[in-house]
């Protein structure tokens, strides 16, 4: 499959990775040349094959339903670029 | 010289008294301050007064008799695993300035092991890359060069280079690696060092930068293989917070070195003899082979037929992983924030200043391998395509113990060689990635060196959870090969 | 009987699916160990895993999926011993990993239904599809400041069950009654406290409309409507927007809306267009979970009771009516009410006295059941005042707004009152001998065949006990009376 320029400038809108017009052509030329090579797997026959989802040799854990964790807000915000009292903060967002 | 020594060689003077934990560190301190500007394999180093005072209180261990299996041991730690009060960048301008309020479990048991921290190794960015060329901190440099061209620069590989090119360097005893895909073996083998990526699930993952979720996987970079078991044995363990985590007991994994390997049974994978792949390597691994039979070992021909579609598997589910393991790098909680007026355009700004080009390019392949329309054919196709290379190996090792294969197809490269063309670039992983989609534990040895002086290495594939025979192997290979050779640019060469 | 729109083209009939989000009752995050209390300070019921910082990893907790299953078993559903956690990715402020862990192809319970009553009596059955685990988003605030909107983490990654009905629906009437059954259900089984206020409960509707034996046409999506009377009333304007839309020549988009409730109409909040490619995978981070089949039996066996098996037991154990029944179970507080007053006595009895007297006592003293100023106990004790013909049924209700006043037992009343019913028989002769004194007019009119004034005798000697005479006896003694 073929990488166009539209759906280019899609996946950078959906990864939220703001490219410049010039970026985006240059950035569709390598992703499409990845593409091409990785065609390749089109020739394995998958039939009947279950997917693999990560590497399967243990069953999922569960934790105890108890609070061990929190209360460590200023910890958190100290890391944070950009706050307001107790808050993060981001422009104006409207719904 | 104390820089060049095992981690088994320095933990028996450190016990014996011959010298103590403060000059082991002191003399590694003092590589740093003599090699990083040449090696860049440092991000970060620790302040001396902290690394001095870890050292005494090693040296106070030993004294009163209550030292741990890596105590007073100087060591480097990929700056990908997050140090509670340290900087951790990933590599990445994202995290520049990034200073964790927590320690992952890997480097918190490597501290109750008692193992002193020098500092942050170099990496490409979040681990993704094969020659440490896309660090945001610079690259960094082999200490190996060609024999008559000291001044070609080559990449010590990656994406943990610049923990291999510490520990080949003198720059710390050992070091902390993750694997994804090779990171930790490839690096190894351009470096001349050992190399070991456990089973997936080994070492926990908490606290460790996500790249591929379902591959990564964080080992030793060491010196001598009994080495590479001895810092597993700290680092391994089961961690209720990492999901993924095996609650399998942690061997004592040196004791796997040294052991006959008199009977096991190795298979040679045929379609590991790829086109492209340089005679001397070829050359190397055909030693290998007669090293094992003359070990004792039985080797036989083995098929993994998927093994061919590895990397092209591999970079549909890596870049699909990562681009959603990278989506909390938004700019407001952590890392950098670049302003704008809107949220999005915080997040486009920020995430476009913050990641690299080879990052960028990833999570973008990533999100289309992932979006309606293409999931069928790349991601889920991708999957199935893993359970048949993950069956491959499971039946080959119903015939055999370990696989025997070169680490990478090429010894160490040129800076911004393979820049240009991405495929070309990743298959450089060729050989490291099949095991990694299987999840089984590989390890790379350094086997020797080629017509320009470079070293090689083997890699030896197991079974899931049996690094102990992938490692008596690997001490069989070490022992056979003698391999001493050191770096041009080394801690003890020329000061 | 269903409800129609009536168009200039002919008659349509709507369409309704319900997704509510319904919050888990649990001590801690779906896969975090922070807490879930509601309230808290801003951000401090934040772990590192809520917050998304590099490095951390979900774990589940145990007790969200043991309330998934036994919410599942409580919609009659079909419990998944395979399900999955998925990846949902998109970028917000609300949401710290850029991703929602949630599960898309394999949800944790599968398909179920549950009856709804309608207010004729009709009983109908709505069709679960699906319900699924999932972390809820953070919290934000725009009133804050001119030019950025805050954030509170502390609801991220509190545990969500999604429960998708059918599109089923077809009067907005419907759509209140399911809610209010899936409410009840869940608070009687205490996953879900049901509170649609604090935001506990959110139901996005999905609405779309057809003329009678068409397939589907395009439905719209109403997000987090959060009261059952919004719902109601979103679907009843939304379907009328696509009526009108369609009956124009147009085509309804498929997008989704909100409902403002004070202009009383849907606007549109996300277009087709924009619509998000969430990019679901199976969360590597995540095995898939694998249940016991021998586990699921012991949390279905260990239960509580349910209103429909409730309702039932009420109408055959306490012989009450259907009707009564179902007011008595719609809520667990009351149902156990009840039962403490009927065990043991007349059901019918204690039935008339809880929905009668106790329900208008309640709300004219603005107490809930579980504030009642009368205890069950209580009312019981008074019931059985009645029955041993301590007191009367009238001298009852006096004694009741005593009790509901005062706070003190029905026999203490009795007796500071002195509201014992009379049964002497002297008493009450005596009491018919002065009443016929006073009235020997009337007397000679009954005795000349006007029967009717009976009733007039037996008021008029009640009068005279103060309401305390036992009627029965007052009748046959009036009737010895006057029947000379």
């Amino acid at each position: 499959m073929s990488l166009d320029l539209a759906t280019t400038r899609r996946i950078a809108k959906l990864a939220r990775i703001g490219l410049e017009e010039h970026e985006l052509e240059a950035t569709r030329q390598k992703l499409n040349g990845i593409l091409g090579w990785i065609d390749q797997l089109a020739e394995v026959d998958v039939t009947g094959v279950p997917p693999m989802v990560g590497t399967e040799t243990e069953t999922l854990r569960q934790r105890e339903d108890k609070v061990t964790d929190g209360n460590s807000r200023d910890a958190l915000l100290a890391c944070a670029p950009e706050t307001s009292g107790p808050f993060y903060t981001v422009p104006k967002v409207v719904e | 010289m104390l820089t060049g020594l095992t981690l088994t060689q320095a933990r028996a003077g450190l016990t014996t008294r011959k010298f103590s934990a403060r000059e082991l560190a002191q003399a590694h301190l003092d590589a740093i301050a003599r090699l990083n500007t040449a090696l860049n394999a440092y991000i970060t180093v620790l302040p001396e007064a902290d690394v001095l005072a870890s050292a005494d209180a090693a040296d106070a261990r030993y004294a009163a008799g209550t030292a741990g299996i890596m105590d007073g041991l100087p060591i480097g730690v990929k700056d990908l695993f997050c140090t509670k009060g340290v900087r951790t960048t990933a590599a990445s301008k994202m995290l520049a300035d990034f200073v964790p309020p927590y320690e992952s479990t890997v480097t918190a048991n490597l501290l109750g092991a008692g193992a002193v921290f020098l500092g942050k190794t170099n990496l490409d960015e979040f681990a993704m890359g094969s020659a440490n060329m896309s660090s945001a901190f610079g690259p960094t440099t082999n200490p190996w060069k060609r024999k008559g061209d000291e001044a070609t620069a080559l990449v010590p590989g990656g994406s943990s280079g610049g923990s291999s090119a510490a520990v080949a360097a003198g720059m710390a005893l050992a070091a902390t690696g993750t694997d994804t895909g090779g990171s930790i073996r490839q690096p190894a083998a351009y470096c001349g060092i050992v190399g070991l990526k456990p089973t997936y699930g080994r070492c926990s993952r908490w606290g460790t930068i996500a790249f591929a979720s379902s591959l990564d996987q964080a080992g030793p970079m060491t010196r001598s293989v009994a080495d590479a078991g001895l810092m597993l044995e700290a680092m391994a363990g089961f961690d209720a917070k990492d999901s993924t985590s095996s609650n399998r007991a942690v061997p004592q994994f040196h004791k796997a070195v040294g052991k006959s390997v008199k009977g096991l049974r190795v298979g040679i994978p045929a379609e590991y003899r790829a086109p492209g792949l340089s005679a001397d390597v070829v050359a190397m691994w055909e030693q290998g082979i007669a090293w094992l039979k003359a070990a004792g070992c039985e080797v036989v021909d083995v098929s993994l037929p998927h093994t061919r579609y590895g990397l092209t598997t591999y970079y549909i589910i890596a870049p699909a992983e990562c681009s959603s393991n990278l989506a909390r790098y938004d700019g407001i909680r952590f890392g950098l924030r670049k302003d704008a007026p809107s949220l999005d355009g915080v997040y486009e700004a920020t995430r476009a200043a913050g990641f690299g080009q080879e990052v960028r390019n990833r999570i973008l392949m990533g999100t289309y391998v992932l979006s309606a329309g293409y999931y069928d054919a790349y991601y889920l196709k991708a999957q199935k395509v893993r359970t048949l290379i993950r069956r491959d190996f499971e039946q080959a090792f119903e015939n055999v113990d370990v696989l025997l294969t070169p680490t990478a197809p090429s010894a160490a490269f040129a800076q911004g060689e393979n820049m240009d063309d991405p495929v070309q670039m990743y298959l450089n992983d060729i050989f490291t990635v099949p095991a990694s989609m299987a999840g089984v534990p590989a390890l790379s040895v350094p086997v020797g060196l080629n017509e320009v002086g470079l070293p090689l290495g083997l890699q030896v594939i197991g079974k899931h959870f049996d690094e102990e025979t992938v490692l008596s192997v690997g001490g069989a290979l070490e022992a056979a090969a003698g391999f001493t050779h050191t770096p041009s640019i080394h801690a003890g060469a020329g000061a | 009987m269903s409800y129609t729109i009536e168009g200039r083209t002919g008659t349509w009939e709507i369409v309704v699916g319900l997704e509510v989000h319904a919050q888990v009752i649990s001590h801690s995050k779906l896969f975090s160990g922070a807490s879930t209390t509601f309230g808290g300070d801003p951000n401090t019921q934040v772990s590192l895993v809520d917050a998304a910082f590099p490095g951390m990893l979900p774990v589940l907790n145990h007790e969200c999926v043991a309330q998934a299953v036994r919410t599942g078993v409580g919609l009659n559903a079909q419990i998944n011993l395979f399900s999955r956690f998925d990846r949902k990715n998109y970028f917000y402020a609300d949401l710290p990993q850029g991703y929602q862990i949630s599960q898309f192809e394999h949800p944790i319970v599968g398909k179920g239904v549950i009856s709804i009553e309608l207010q004729n009596g009709d009983v109908r059955e709505i069709g679960i599809t699906r319900l699924h685990l999932e972390q809820d988003a953070g919290k934000l605030l725009h009133d804050q400041d001119p030019t950025k909107s805050f954030v509170d983490l502390n609801r991220s990654g509190v545990a969500l069950m999604e429960i998708v009905s059918e599109p089923d629906i077809r009067e907005p009437e419907e759509a209140g009654a399911y809610l209010r059954k899936l409410r009840q259900i869940l608070r009687y089984l205490g996953t879900c406290d049901g509170n649609m206020e604090e935001g506990s409960m959110r139901a996005d509707v999905n609405v779309s409309v057809r003329k009678a034996g068409e397939p589907f046409r395009t439905r719209c999506e109403i997000k987090n409507v959060n009261s059952i009377r919004f719902v109601m009333q979103a679907i009843e304007v939304e379907a009328a927007r696509q009526v009108e839309i369609w009956e124009n020549g147009g085509e309804v988009d498929q997008e989704t809306r909100l409902f403002d409730p004070g202009r009383g109409a849907t606007r549109t909040m996300r277009a087709k267009e924009d619509a998000h490619d969430y990019r679901y995978f199976p969360d590597p981070d995540l095995l898939p979970l694998v249940l016991e089949q021998a586990w699921v039996d012991d949390l279905a066996a260990h239960l509580p009771e349910l209103p429909d098996a409730r309702r039932a037991r009420f109408q055959a154990e306490y012989g009450i009516a259907f009707y009564d029944a179902g007011v008595l179970v719609a809520e667990q507080a009351v149902a156990e009410y009840y039962e403490a007053v009927a065990r043991g006595r007349d059901g019918k009895l204690a039935a008339t006295w809880v929905m009668g007297d106790l329900f208008a006592a309640l709300n004219r003293t603005g107490n809930s059941i579980e504030t009642s100023p009368v205890s069950a106990a209580a009312l019981g004790k008074m019931l059985d005042l009645i029955a041993d013909k301590t007191i009367n049924g009238k001298i009852a209700k006096e004694v009741f707004e005593d009790m509901v006043e005062t706070g003190e037992s029905p026999d203490a009343i009795v007796e500071k009152k002195g509201l014992r019913q009379v049964t002497d028989t002297g008493a009450i002769d005596a009491a018919i001998a002065a009443v016929l004194e006073k009235h020997p007019d009337k007397l000679a009119e009954y005795r000349s065949g006007k029967d009717k004034l009976f009733g007039f005798f037996v008021g008029q000697v009640m009068k005279e006990t103060k309401g305390k005479a036992n009627p029965a006896m007052v009748n046959d003694a009036l009737k010895a009376h006057l029947d000379v």
